[in-house]
């Protein structure tokens, strides 16, 4: 069913009852084309993108829980292209334009807006370094705007300009960066996959990868074995212990990132920041809520659930951006799993195994990433061949020493 | 992540007086290993990352100050033991 106005009034009228589910609940078949592992975020896009720009539609996903249980339904929904290297650049403003066509393409509202991003900064050192961002950013032909202390203050008067130790001294700003909400973007992908032929395939846990004359044939699952041609990972947070399956050992550990929601507000932040002095960042839900986050907890976990003193630690340093904060209660928190890699990218790429692919190490950032990723891993399992926008997030770039070390910080980012 | 940790120097001591420093590396380069050896870039890029139990190595910063040896469950949160790491290595555990 194609939703419309006319659709929307149609069934308004029949009293809602005439809804179809947006997506089928099919057996597995015993062989597919691609099966993909995972049924986040990455793994729907990149279904619809194989059927939709391949042709590529006898296709399974395959994942463990339900649709949207895992990072795709807890993050904090973000999307932004400020990114500084050219291994990184161009992917994720690809990205961003994906996103700026995405809910007519899909027919689904995703609730895409663009209220912008402004990274805060403290000091001199840090302005200049947010200069070079913005430089960086302008010459991929991206938008990118570097705001004095008083630009910030006409947009968010509220903040804590002359904190004694991290006054506020301006800000880098992405006018087209913004928030989607997150759920809508699995459910879009997943209807639109469907609707081209695509199995999603719930509940279903991959528990060994078949590999007989070093190629993948296929996924053993809690629902019997499953035939492929050609294999794709996009497990996530358990991207580790997918890919031991086949023999392969990663360069990625996974970490719990944890998030929080307040109790509802009237409008107070239209637009989204992030603190320069300390790991915190904030924007607010259509519904009222303040949506924000911080660090990772700091220690290896596959527990989608973290600790108080991080919780502190995030509190304490959204109340020194915010002073006003410490009146609002918060009314949840979660984690998720988090595949952090060695340098902090991605990873897009083939394995020593040549039908099987592989999609991992997004660390806190991936739900940005998430049209470019589908769009370049499909391009990678169609063709046998990187997109141009993603072909420096290799697999063996560690091996090499080409890494895509976005901040600057050296050989071993420990990002983690 | 478990609140309470049993140090074998100083008893149950909370979390928050630990650094953890990451997992213990399943293997290390051979003493002298030419820079060029691939056990190199194993050992500083490629994890096992297990779910499930991990041996990590943890400094208790705010207690004894030493370096220990932790196994824990990073699903569960279980801790399964606790021992000094210069003690394990003495007793000819080298990793
Ligand atoms: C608290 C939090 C805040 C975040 N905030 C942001 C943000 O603001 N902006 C941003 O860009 N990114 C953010 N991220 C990161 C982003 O959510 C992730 O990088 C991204 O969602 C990961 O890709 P995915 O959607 O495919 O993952 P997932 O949704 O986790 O998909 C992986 C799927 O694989 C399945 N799976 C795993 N093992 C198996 C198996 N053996 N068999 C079958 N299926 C399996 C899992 O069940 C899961 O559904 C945040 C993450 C968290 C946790
Ligand atoms: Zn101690």
């Amino acid at each position: 069913m194609r939703y419309s106005v006319a659709s929307l009034i149609a069934n308004a009228f029949s009293g809602n009852r005439n809804w179809t589910p947006a997506w089928r609940e099919p057996e597995p078949k015993s062989r597919y084309d691609v099966v993909i592992v995972g049924g986040g975020g990455h793994g729907l896009a990149t279904a619809y993108y194989l059927a939709r720009e391949h042709g590529i539609r006898n296709v399974a996903i395959v994942e463990k829980g339900w649709l949207g249980s895992g990072n795709i339904g807890r993050n904090t929904t973000l999307i932004r292209s400020n990114y500084l290297l050219p291994g990184n650049e161009p992917f994720y403003e690809w990205s961003l334009k994906l996103w700026e066509g995405l809910e007519q393409e899909f027919n689904f509202n995703a609730m895409v807006s663009q209220r912008g991003v402004l990274n805060l900064y403290h000091s001199d050192a840090q302005r200049d370094a947010f200069t070079r961002r913005g430089n960086a950013m302008r010459m991929h032909g991206v938008d990118a705007e570097l705001l004095d202390r008083e630009g910030v203050r006409r947009m968010l008067p509220f903040f804590d300009y002359d904190n004694a130790r991290f006054p506020i001294m301006g800000a880098l700003l992405q006018r087209r960066g913004g928030t989607v909400r997150h759920d809508a973007v699995a459910w879009g992908y997943g209807r639109g996959a469907d609707e081209m032929g695509v199995d999603i395939i719930q509940h279903c846990e991959v528990t060994g990868i078949r590999v007989e004359n070093g190629r993948a044939t296929g996924v053993e699952t809690s629902r019997g074995f499953i035939g492929c041609d050609r294999l794709a990972l996009a497990a996530a947070g358990n991207s580790s212990v997918v890919a031991a399956m086949a023999g392969l050992r990663l360069p990625i550990e996974s970490h719990v990132l944890q998030a929080f929601v307040s109790e509802g507000l009237k409008p107070f932040i239209d637009t989204v920041v992030t603190f320069g002095a300390g790991h915190f960042y904030i924007s607010q839900s259509d519904k009222g809520g303040l949506v924000f986050g911080g660090d990772l907890d700091g220690y290896n976990s596959y527990a989608q659930r973290g600790n108080l003193a991080t919780v502190e630690h995030v509190f304490e340093a959204g109340l020194a951006m915010i002073p006003g904060l410490s009146r609002v209660k918060a009314l949840r928190s979660w984690g998720g799993v988090m595949d952090m890699s060695m340098d902090g990218s991605p990873i897009i790429d083939k394995t020593p195994i040549p039908n099987l692919y592989l999609n991992c190490g997004w660390c806190y950032g991936g739900f940005k990433a998430t049209p470019a990723s589908g769009w370049c891993f499909a391009h990678l399992i169609a063709r046998d061949e990187p997109h141009p926008v993603a072909r420096e997030m290799r697999l063996d770039r560690f091996a090499r020493g080409y890494l895509i070390d976005e901040n600057g910080r050296g050989a071993q980012a420990n990002l983690h | 992540m478990a609140s309470l940790i049993p140090c074998p120097h100083c008893g149950m001591r909370p979390k928050e007086e630990f650094t953890i420093r990451g997992a213990v590396p399943d293997s290390r380069p051979a003493w002298g290993a030419p820079i060029d050896d691939p056990q190199w870039f194993s050992a500083v890029y490629l994890r096992t990352n297990p779910r499930g139990r991990l041996r990590e190595h943890w400094y208790h910063g705010a207690g004894c100050g030493r370096w220990l040896i932790v196994e824990r469950d990073n699903l569960s949160h279980a801790v399964h033991d606790v021992a000094d790491a210069r003690a394990r290595a003495l007793a000819g555990d080298r990793t």
